[in-house]
């Protein structure tokens, strides 16, 4: 039988409850980000250009819009005969069925789905991080280290790191301990979320895991510790680049912003290495003839008669005359009509921001929720 | 089914049809000329499509691909592509259909659409098919009356008599009003082969287009008025014309979504950036560029950098250019892949706009 070398298993499902309204109807991952994208496409991408062919998504909460998006794969030419993209929801079978109970038991429940493939190796990533990294040094260095499981890691300020999964490890990476948000850390180097494992070890973990009723079947908090425990060879990869969990609006905020920086952290620009992204056939973006951009993103869809400054205004966007848009980031369909103020915002989709209406102020992010119609000034979240 | 014939009159538009067909000329920043023809017939529910190609296919090829962008890739129908051979002269369609009458043959579609691609509009193609069942006629030939026949120097001009053609002639561009022919055909597939039959064994037309057009008077050919925006792009100064009337927000809207939108090949560029010191108005930007300077009344492709310092005024910039520092563009139309170095200054006529060919370097 033909044999996969890695597949990756990306954990999808989570409902991400920090990002409030934006995920109200739709999943953490499939959430708009950078104008053109959904957060989920970094790492899709990032599986396409390391020639990651087989790709299993795992999903769970409101997965309508992230199973529309996915498609068959054809964005990240993942539209393959043999691999290529799978959703993998929960499922009934004999005994019954459950939900995933944590992000374990979801690669757990289809064993199935990574033993059809019988891979060396299986990449278990994460749907709701924005970053580039290509993942084939990150095997070369599990291959040399012999590992049975290697976790990427990215410095930290040591002052953040107790908001961190932190990895202890011995001068040659090697892993000894592993502390989930520690009070007092030892190291700044924090877990990205992102592990390669020998699948036969982590198939033999994961029913070890299964038979204990008292675990939350999550890697972070029992997976890693018990292959500790079992003194297993868990190694940690330095990844040196930009790295983000947008898990609060705070960070998505910030994450969109740090786009619009001038030494910008995240090359978009690249002639390789793309993100890619579903792409739904909108006319070029149209700059009137009085309006004014000010270090901003824009794309294809977009009517700008006013002024936008600092801001990333995605698809479909609507600014009128003499509206004014300052440190936000406006997702697609947003319309906003002549005169409006908004400031350090971010609007949901499809949301109808009413001539001279005032949204922020500046001091804290306001978050407007989809298809909202506003009427009246909205100056704090 | 649509059929879609290439072989299109480029002599007047030379300069940016050196590497490429007529039909894959970029056109409205995110746009190639084809694009328009093809998705009319896609949103009008046609899923057949063939596209009889002339040389230099290349860039067509590229741009069509499988047909993906218009969800031609199919199984059951689908885009057909039919390749020039050595054996065809480049102006005459009959030959390039007598090699491929299979393809006739073999689909299930009874009727047939005919077009060219240099007609830029949207347009609802199954309206006017209705229409075409409901008359009887054996032919239904699309037009505009236009009262700026200079922007479709000869064009073929069509009489009309009591909604049948009558005559046809070519525009001369005398400045009068008159009917131009959309190049737009409706007819039964049997005709269509009787027709291409005829052509070869009578030895009078080279073209299934010219057999329509020599024998109005021998069959029922009616005219279909068009009452929506019409760009015909056979010459530069057209090109040029229809691309600034294009900066008119109900002219784009029309084209891009009247009657569905307009498909093209995706490039997955990332969003386009403007920073500070920028200054962008009145224009159409497609994503992936980079602008830093000025760009007022001008079109801009993907993935174009405008350097600090830099003018581009009334200009039509394609794809993955870079405008150098302090550079200043007035009326011109740029190529793909071309660098204009510092402090260059390009001047055009603003009705005959300078071409910079395609990968050109413009030093000081």
């Amino acid at each position: 039988m033909r044999k996969k070398e890695i597949i990756a298993m990306i954990l999808a499902g989570g409902q991400g409850t920090r990002l409030k309204a934006l995920t109200k109807n739709n999943a953490k991952p499939a959430v708009p980000f950078g104008g053109k994208y959904r957060i989920i496409d970094f790492v899709l991408s990032n599986c396409a250009n390391s020639s990651i062919d087989t790709v299993g998504v795992l999903t769970q909460y409101q997965p309508l819009i992230l199973n529309a998006h996915i498609g068959i794969g054809m964005t990240w030419d993942l539209d393959r005969k043999f691999g290529g993209v799978r959703i993998l929801p929960p499922y009934q079978h004999e005994a019954g069925g459950n939900w995933y109970k944590g992000t374990a038991d979801a690669i757990y429940q289809n064993i199935n789905y990574i033993d059809y493939y019988n891979p060396e190796y299986v990449l278990i990533l994460s749907g709701d991080h924005i970053y580039k990294m290509d993942y084939n040094p990150m095997l070369e260095y599990h291959k040399e280290k012999k590992a049975d499981c290697t976790i990427a890691v990215i410095e930290v300020p040591m002052e953040e790191a107790s908001r961190f999964g932190i990895m202890n490890t011995h001068e040659d990476g090697r892993i000894y301990e592993f502390e989930e948000k520690p009070k007092k850390p030892k190291s700044n180097l924090a877990s990205m979320g992102i592990y390669i494992f020998n699948w036969n070890k982590l198939k033999h973990f994961l029913k070890e895991d299964q038979k204990d009723p008292t675990s939350s079947n999550d890697f972070g908090k029992n997976i890693i510790p018990k292959m500790l425990q079992a003194g297993a060879k868990l190694y940690a990869y330095r990844f040196y680049g930009y790295w983000k969990d947008v898990g609060t609006v705070e960070s998505y905020w910030e994450a969109n912003m740090d786009l619009l920086k001038e030494d910008c952290p995240i090359d978009l620009y690249e002639s390789v290495n793309k993100i890619y992204a579903f792409d739904y056939s909108l006319p070029p973006q149209y700059i009137g003839p009085e309006a004014s951009v000010k270090n901003s993103m824009i794309v294809d869809g977009c009517i700008i008669y006013g002024e936008v400054e600092n801001s990333v205004i995605s698809r479909g966007v609507y600014i009128g005359k003499n509206a004014k848009v300052k440190d936000s980031v406006i997702l697609p369909n947003v319309r906003i009509e002549d005169g409006a103020v908004v400031i350090k915002s971010v609007v949901g989709n499809g949301v109808r921001i009413r001539e001279g209406i005032r949204v922020g102020d500046g001091s804290e992010i306001v978050l407007i929720p989809e298809n909202k119609d506003v009427k009246e000034n909205i100056i704090k979240g | 089914m649509g059929v879609i014939l290439l072989n299109e009159d480029e002599s007047n538009i030379r300069s940016l049809t050196l590497n490429r067909p007529l039909a894959s000329i970029p056109i409205f920043a995110r746009y190639r000329v084809i694009d328009f023809i093809l998705s009319n017939m896609v949103n009008s529910g046609i899923t057949n499509v063939g596209i009889f190609v002339k040389t230099n296919s290349r860039s067509l090829v590229d741009h069509i691909g499988s047909g993906k962008p218009w969800d031609l890739n199919r199984k059951i129908d689908g885009l057909f592509i039919f390749n020039y051979t050595l054996k065809q002269l480049v102006q005459e369609d009959i030959n390039s259909f007598k090699y491929n009458m299979e393809y006739f043959f073999r689909s299930k579609k009874e009727k047939v659409v005919l077009s060219r691609s240099r007609m830029i509009c949207n347009i609802d193609l199954e309206k006017i098919a209705m229409e075409h069942e409901k008359s009887g006629a054996d032919v239904t030939i699309v037009y505009k009356k236009v009262e700026n026949s200079d922007m479709f120097l000869s064009c073929d001009v069509l009489n009309i008599k009591d909604g049948k053609v009558i005559s046809v002639g070519k525009n001369l561009g005398m400045g009068e009003k008159i009917n131009v022919s959309m190049e737009i055909f409706f007819m039964s597939k049997e005709f269509l082969i009787q027709a291409i039959y005829k052509c070869i064994q009578e030895g009078n037309c080279s073209s299934v287009i010219d057999y329509v057009y020599r024998h109005v008077r021998d069959h029922d050919v009616r005219a279909y008025e068009f009452d929506g925006y019409l760009g015909c792009i056979n010459s530069i100064a057209s090109y040029y014309k229809v691309s600034m009337d294009f900066l008119d927000q109900d002219i784009m809207k029309e084209l891009c979504s009247k009657n569905g939108y307009i498909y093209t090949k995706s490039y997955d560029s990332p969003p386009t950036k403007y920073l500070n010191g920028s200054l962008v108005t009145n224009s159409v930007i497609a994503n992936g560029s980079i602008i830093k300077g000025l760009v007022s009344n001008s079109i801009i492709g993907r993935r174009v950098i405008i350097e600090e310092g830099a003018e581009v005024i009334n200009s039509i910039i394609f794809s993955r250019c870079i405008i150098g520092k302090n550079v200043k563009l007035k009326n011109v139309i740029i190529d793909k892949n071309t660098i204009i170095e510092e402090d260059k200054v390009l001047i055009g006529d603003d009705k005959y706009p300078i071409v910079i060919e395609k990968g050109s370097r413009i030093y000081l």
